[in-house]
């Protein structure tokens, strides 16, 4: 591991209830910069609830989870000012549905005035150029395709400059033949040294791609390592299971 | 017919105006108050949700011409004999405006609440990610989105509220159907006076819709 400084992501003890459901039982887990760390796991073994809670867009119901610093638990702590930094893509895009693509990635930086109405759109189209899409500048979310959807995402996302990017199940929802599009638009970024969290059922992406592959199941992590060891030589038999079902 | 229109003419005209006065004001603060218990109602604090569940049942469980009745006549009682200042009375306009706005209010909650949580969560959650606060992620995400499904609910509730201004003659407002009572009266020609008034009615509430028609078009087409 890396020393302290490079640590962006310290997960201690991590607990969320839904209710009774325990849906993460005692996560901890640390991301040093420049890491990809893909997440696998069954459905409902509490993956996106992690990832959630890292931008506590659900509040973890105990533990602590410290980013760039900041204690997003604390609830002194300005959550909007962290979020900032954290860029998510979802599973169904969300993009808004209302403002065309360039409005959709320049309304938070503009609003949160973190760069002026020019030097954002400016950066739009640098970063629309970037994923293949700087003729779909004036278009709206429902003209695009899937693919093309969760790559406008991408670059919303990255109009913050996030220092650290989360991918909730983002090519889940994409027709097959989309896949590719998307995946080569996160590969490109983990190659710059984005630090990446991933909840993926694109076993191929973890192992192409992930520094560390983390296997979740019923709320614990189960196994974790390089896409080496977990994917080619678990060791846990839930892991095994897991793995002969979707290989 | 023509006699009757000839004579009560511009008398009809200029209550069909106190009609829209008392109409567009209900619907300003109606709009208004609509928004405010609407987002009460959909946010997450249960003090706020729950004094806009109670204001939208109140005021929904009771009927309009009761509502009128109680702030024409209760309220200025109340304060006469509770303040002790004598001299205070609602006029008919300002206790209808008072009684249609809250009434209409009611029915706004309800429709802005339906149209805010038609708007799928990603949207927010979308916005929230991005470091935008909850109010900021309402007025720039969420609102704008729900308005637009909003929009044939709101020009429903609009037409409901022209026609419930003629509840308002109970208590003495020179409103359409008041002064419609009163040319039935001078005339003794039910049948004609109330076709008249019916007509007139049907005339305004008919450019309304066909108003807010175009107005939904329009707000429809950057879709």
């Amino acid at each position: 591991m890396a020393d302290k400084a490079d640590v962006k992501i310290s997960v201690k003890n991590l607990k969320k209830n839904f209710g009774s459901l325990e849906v993460l039982k005692d996560i901890s887990l640390e991301v040093t910069e420049g890491e990809v760390v893909v997440l696998i796991g069954p459905s409902g073994s509490g993956k996106s609830t992690l990832l959630r809670c890292l931008n506590q867009l659900e509040k973890a119901t105990s533990g602590q989870i410290v980013i760039d610093g900041f204690d997003v638990t604390d609830k002194r702590t300005d959550i909007n000012k962290v979020r900032e930094n954290i860029g998510m893509v979802f599973q169904h895009f969300n993009l808004f549905n209302h403002l065309n693509v360039l409005r959709n990635m320049t309304l938070a930086p503009v609003h949160l005035k973190t760069l002026s109405k020019e030097n954002a759109n400016n950066k739009a189209m640098q970063l629309l150029e970037r994923v293949g899409l700087s003729d779909k500048a004036g278009a709206y979310p429902s003209q695009l395709s899937g693919g093309q959807k969760q790559r406008v995402a991408i670059a919303r996302a990255l109009e913050m400059n996030p220092d650290i990017m989360l991918f909730d199940e983002p090519t889940s929802a994409l027709d097959p033949e989309m896949v590719g599009e998307v995946l080569a638009v996160m590969k490109e970024l983990a190659r710059d040294g984005m630090t990446m969290i991933v909840v993926t059922h694109e076993i191929g992406f973890a192992r192409e791609v992930a520094s560390r592959v983390i296997f979740m199941e019923g709320g614990y992590i189960i196994e974790e390592g390089t896409p080496e060891e977990v994917l080619d030589h678990p060791k846990e038999p839930r892991t095994i299971d897991f793995l002969s079902k979707v290989l | 017919m023509l006699m009757i229109i000839q004579t009560y003419g511009t008398m009809l005209l200029k209550a069909m105006g106190h009609t829209l006065l008392l109409c567009l004001l209900s619907l300003v603060f109606a709009s208004v108050i609509g928004m405010i218990f609407g987002l009460m109602n959909v946010g997450h604090n249960r003090a706020l949700n729950f004094i806009g569940t109670v204001y939208v049942d109140a005021v929904r469980g009771v009927p309009l011409i009761v509502l009128a009745y109680f702030i024409y006549f209760g309220i200025p009682t109340a304060i006469q004999q509770g303040l002790g200042i004598m001299s205070f009375r609602l006029s008919p306009l300002q206790a209808g405006t008072i009684a249609l706005s809250m009434n209409c209010g009611a029915y706004m909650a309800e429709i802005v609440r339906a149209g805010i949580q038609s708007v799928d969560r990603g949207q927010m959650e979308a916005g929230r990610s991005l470091g935008l606060s909850y109010g900021a992620g309402m007025a720039l995400i969420v609102v704008p989105q729900a308005v637009r499904t909003m929009i044939p609910s709101i020009i429903n509730q609009f037409i409901i509220t022209l026609k419930d201004t003629s509840i308002l003659s109970v208590i003495g407002f020179p409103e359409l159907t008041n002064v419609g009572k009163t040319v039935m009266g001078n005339t003794f020609k039910p049948l004609q006076a109330w076709a008249i008034v019916g007509i007139m009615y049907l005339i305004v509430i008919t450019i309304l819709s066909k108003v807010s028609k175009q107005i939904e078009r329009r707000v429809n087409r950057g879709r």
